[in-house]
């Protein structure tokens, strides 16, 4: 088992020193995420404490591109004369923290949910994949839009701000649970007639137990490959969220966000304050795809 | 065949039944309908008197019978936050939103498959692999900022396409329409390719796989044998049967157009019933959302029914098996 | 080329060679073939899977899937080179002179058009024909290949056939333009026992009728005894052994041949009990020096280890095995100098 594990560890090495593109994407992923989970050492200002900012530094284009630029403020400001640069890098780190465990929820629901449909079966197996059939017809933003307005009609719109960042992972993650679900249930059907099945249900072990342990490792590779492709969409769908203003709110704001407040500056001309977060979010979201479709060849050749 | 058609039908149906379940459930029990209609100083027995009246006190699967009888004939109820009749305002903003995705899935075919087609057939051009490399890119990119983007270039740098609202409109009836002035059409430019851009990509990268799969089949190679030129091979042979998935699909995303509308519309602030959707959501708007839910599940399964008919006109193993064995191998 | 026709062969294969770049190096499929084919004969070719048959039929008709390529040699059809010719000038030999028969007629159809459209089309491409006089020939080749009922058959689509009855039409459709060869590729291996006897009287009978030269490409033995005049045995990309049909079944001079006799049932001298031919072909990418079938000849000399052998006359056929040469295979071998 040990030596099986190496090769296919090695094989997947081999595959990835041989992509160029996937050197190069893995690399910029790895500078994002240092870059955002570092943000409070290397960020040069701490954007969202009113007590730094000074309107006199307001609406300061990027250095490169104005002569009124203030190399404190390498991507200029914006019109309360927060520094660009710094909340991209907070910003970022929230997008990310958003990603990864609105991605780990969809992965707990979607598993829990396969496990019991193909262990169970019958009508709560046939429930479970028929939502799952009607909400996989739904773009998973409109499924997310339609939690997050529920939620916004159970609590009380004031104190949605304090939840934004557990509702927007709760919708995200119901969003996505389907395909982890499907997989890990095909998985399940296969692995549930098989004899060591029957047998520890013979002798009385719970075959829940066996399926869990035996299941799961089977369906780490898929469901790793799906999770790193989601990574990448729910990234963009908590932006979009964000930039529809029903995300993260403009005192904790994330990428999406931003680029939200900056748009409102746009017309007159302001374009930084919109782009270099969007230029990021897009970098950001290019990368961890082009991660993601490697490992999907990587983990299945049979797939290309 | 028939059975085919009906079993398509019931599935419908019961996706139907799904969907308004949940929208009865976010209508009953997540908002209160009562709040609504009253002002804030109504006394609760006034409350209970409207809400015997109305029948919020029967058991729920009659609430739930008068919820979709309700719904059939376009009543959802009044709107929490501007207290007009639900049906209406979607009427209102019906057009807009059906003309932007129309047009955004008529950009996104008519580039996207000849797109496909063009890289499915020369994969090793250098054009090729730069399409396929942009098409990656276009995968990646948030609507939204391409809707940001196109602002910043057409509408701010160069000024040349208006960056907002649906500039003049015609009414015929009830249906306002943007294809009369030349002020409509021009604002209609930067949201439908907002809009399609995403599907094109999408639709381009499918006809292309499906294309290298079909040209490695043995009727290709057995067209080839029989000495057919290029053009009936490529044209004849191999991109009708790249027919049937992609027809599949783009029918799936004619759905997701009308529904990733809503992001377009609030970025062109474009008056249409996803902007209407967006505003219920922020205001927790219940029967505007339950609503468009239901509308939007509505048009998913009429868009189904039309695919399913479609394949019938593409595949002749379909017509003549009633369905029977859906082959085409997925 | 002579007035007397008759001698011109009709297909001349000349030490054709086929490659195939790979990132490990290039594999040589196909290895120094020759071979002919005069009008109205049919030439078996047999060997085992992965012996490089199928690709010489693909070569011939200009149809080698890339990266597969002609590397060496010539094919001539009635005199004319053809293996260098433009793509859209072999298009118009494809089907016209040369017509092709594959393997799966399951999956040799276009699954969307009717029978009918297809014959039409191929017919169109290739004869002056209008809409109607094509539609008129189609349902004669259908006729002709023993589809009942061809009038109201010809509008049905390929599912609608059975596998042996799909085979037919697919023959009809070689048939459209009536070729001088045919290229028949495992025409049989994928039906059942009961039908690939019909499928092949049928070619046998319609090839006669029409004159048509056929080069049949099959493993299968018994189908090579029933229709073939010749046959050309293939081992790891080369020729082993080509002589008329009953020489090679009855007396065949190279070992492999014997070999792949011996392990026919119904073929084999009635002996005791089957042969068979110990290891198996080897990898295209390591093809032993000298004769390719060495390290498995019961009959192996030192000669064959280093000198490749050419076809050559050996008895009534003709082998490529030095057994037959005046030297003969030189100092015998003991297995141990063979793996050392």
């Amino acid at each position: 088992m040990d030596w099986y594990r190496r090769a296919i560890d090695s094989d997947i090495w081999w595959s990835f020193k041989s992509s160029t593109t996937t050197v190069v994407a893995a690399s910029v992923t790895l500078f994002i995420f240092a870059m955002a989970f570092l943000a409070p050492i290397l960020a040069p200002h701490t954007p969202f404490d009113p007590a730094t900012l000074s309107l006199s530094d307001g609406l300061r284009p990027p250095v490169l591109f104005s002569p009124e630029g203030d190399w404190s403020f390498p991507l200029g400001t914006d019109d309360q004369g927060r520094d660009v640069l710094s909340a991209i890098m907070y910003g970022t780190r929230l997008s990310l923290e958003v990603g990864f465990a609105a991605v780990i929820a969809a992965m707990l629901i979607g598993i829990t949910l396969g496990l019991i449909s193909g262990y169970v079966g019958g009508a709560i197996d046939a429930v479970i994949m028929r939502v799952a059939d009607v909400q996989l017809t739904f773009p998973a933003i409109l499924v997310a839009l339609l939690i997050d307005g529920m939620v916004r009609g159970i609590i009380s719109v004031k104190r949605h701000d304090e939840i934004a960042i557990y509702v927007v992972v709760g919708a995200i993650g119901l969003s996505f649970w389907v395909q982890y679900a499907r997989t890990v249930r095909s998985s399940v059907m296969v692995e549930k007639n098989k004899e060591y099945v029957q047998a520890a249900r013979v002798i009385g072990l719970s075959p829940m137990l066996i399926m869990v342990r035996h299941v799961l490792p089977n369906v780490t590779g898929p469901v790793m490959v799906i999770a790193t492709i989601n990574l990448g969409l729910a990234i963009i769908t908590e932006a979009t969220l964000s930039f529809l203003g029903v995300g993260l709110p403009s005192t904790e704001p994330s990428l999406g966000t931003l680029i939200r407040l900056g748009n409102d500056m746009l017309q007159s001309g302001d374009w930084w304050v919109s782009l270099f977060p969007g230029v990021t979010l897009a970098v950001l979201v290019l990368a961890v795809n082009l991660l993601g479709d490697w490992l999907r060849d990587a983990l299945n050749p049979k797939l290309r | 065949m028939l059975a085919f058609v009906l079993r398509r039908l019931a599935q419908s149906v019961a996706v139907l039944l799904t969907v308004g379940v949940v929208a009865f459930f976010m209508f009953r029990y997540v908002g209160d309908p009562i709040n609504a209609m009253v002002g804030q100083d109504t006394s609760l027995q006034e409350r209970d008197e409207l809400r015997q009246k109305l029948g919020l006190n029967d058991p729920a699967p009659i609430q739930f019978l008068r919820f979709i009888g309700n719904a059939a004939q376009g009543k959802f109820g009044l709107s929490y936050r501007t207290s007009e009749p639900v049906g209406r305002m979607i009427l209102e903003r019906m057009p807009a939103t059906l003309e932007l995705s129309f047009c955004a899935a008529m950009f996104s075919l008519l580039v996207g498959v000849p797109m496909g087609v063009y890289t499915g057939l020369y994969p090793r051009h250098w054009s090729s692999k730069l399409l396929q490399a942009v098409s990656l890119i276009g995968v990646s990119l948030p609507t939204f900022l391409v809707g940001i983007l196109l602002i910043l270039v057409f509408a701010v740098f160069l000024r040349l396409l208006p960056s907002f609202g649906r500039g003049e409109t015609v009414d015929i009836g009830w249906w306002s329409t943007n294809f009369l002035t030349t002020k409509g059409l021009l604002a209609l430019i930067m949201p439908s390719i907002t809009l399609g851009l995403f599907q094109l990509t999408l639709i381009m990268r499918l006809v292309r796989s499906e294309m290298l799969e079909v040209m490695r089949t043995d009727f290709i190679k057995f067209a080839r044998a029989r000495g057919l030129s290029n053009r009936a091979i490529n044209f004849g042979h191999a991109l009708k049967n790249t027919l049937v998935p992609v027809i599949t699909i783009a029918g799936l995303q004619l759905g997701a157009i009308i529904a990733f509308a809503v992001v377009t519309e609030t970025v062109f602030a474009w008056p249409g019933m996803g902007q209407l959707f967006i505003q219920s959501v922020q205001f927790a708007d219940i029967p505007v959302m339950a609503a468009y839910l239901m509308l939007i599940a509505f048009l998913f399964v009429v868009i189904n029914v039309i695919v399913d008919l479609l394949y019938f006109l593409v595949d002749p193993r379909l017509r003549s098996q009633g369905g029977a064995a859906r082959v085409s191998g997925h | 080329m002579t007035a007397g026709s008759n001698q011109t062969p009709l297909l001349e294969v000349r030490n054709l060679r086929v490659e195939f770049p790979t990132r490990r190096g290039t594999l040589v499929a196909v290895d120094d073939v020759s071979f002919s084919i005069a009008p109205g004969e049919v030439l078996g070719v047999v060997g085992e899977s992965g012996a490089g048959k199928s690709l010489t039929g693909a070569a011939i008709i200009g149809l080698l899937e890339p990266p597969g390529r002609i590397a060496g040699g010539e094919v001539l059809l009635e005199g004319e080179r053809i293996d260098n010719l433009p793509y859209e000038r072999m298009r118009r030999i494809r089907g016209a002179r040369i017509g092709a028969i594959f393997q799966d007629p399951l999956t040799s159809l276009n699954p969307l058009y009717s029978i009918g459209r297809q014959l039409v089309e191929t017919i169109q491409t290739h004869l002056p024909l209008s809409a109607a006089e094509a539609r008129k020939r189609a349902i004669d080749l259908l006729k002709e290949v023993g589809i009942p009922a061809a009038e109201s058959r010809i509008d049905h689509y390929p599912h609608q056939f059975s596998g042996g009855m799909r085979q037919r039409v697919v023959i009809a459709l070689a048939l459209c333009a009536n070729p001088r060869l045919i290229v028949a590729d495992e025409p049989t291996t994928a039906l059942d026992v009961s039908i690939q006897a019909q499928i092949i009287a049928l070619l046998k009978r319609l090839c006669r009728e029409h004159g048509t030269a056929v080069m049949l490409v099959t493993h299968d033995m018994g189908v090579i005894a029933e229709t073939a005049d010749r046959v050309a045995v293939m081992y790891a990309g080369r020729l082993a052994e080509i002589g008329p049909v009953r020489d090679v079944v009855k007396n065949a001079s190279h070992p492999y041949t014997r070999g792949l006799m011996g392990s026919i049932p119904s073929l084999g001298v009635r002996s005791e009990r089957l042969t068979q031919i110990d290891g198996a072909m080897p990898r295209l990418t390591a093809i032993p020096t000298g004769c390719a079938f060495n390290p498995r000849c019961p009959e192996a000399g030192q000669r064959c280890t280093v000198e490749r052998p050419d076809l050559m006359p050996a008895g009534v056929t003709r082998a490529a095995c030095w057994l037959y040469a005046p030297g003969g295979v030189g100092a015998a071998l003991t297995r141990e100098a063979a793996n050392a």
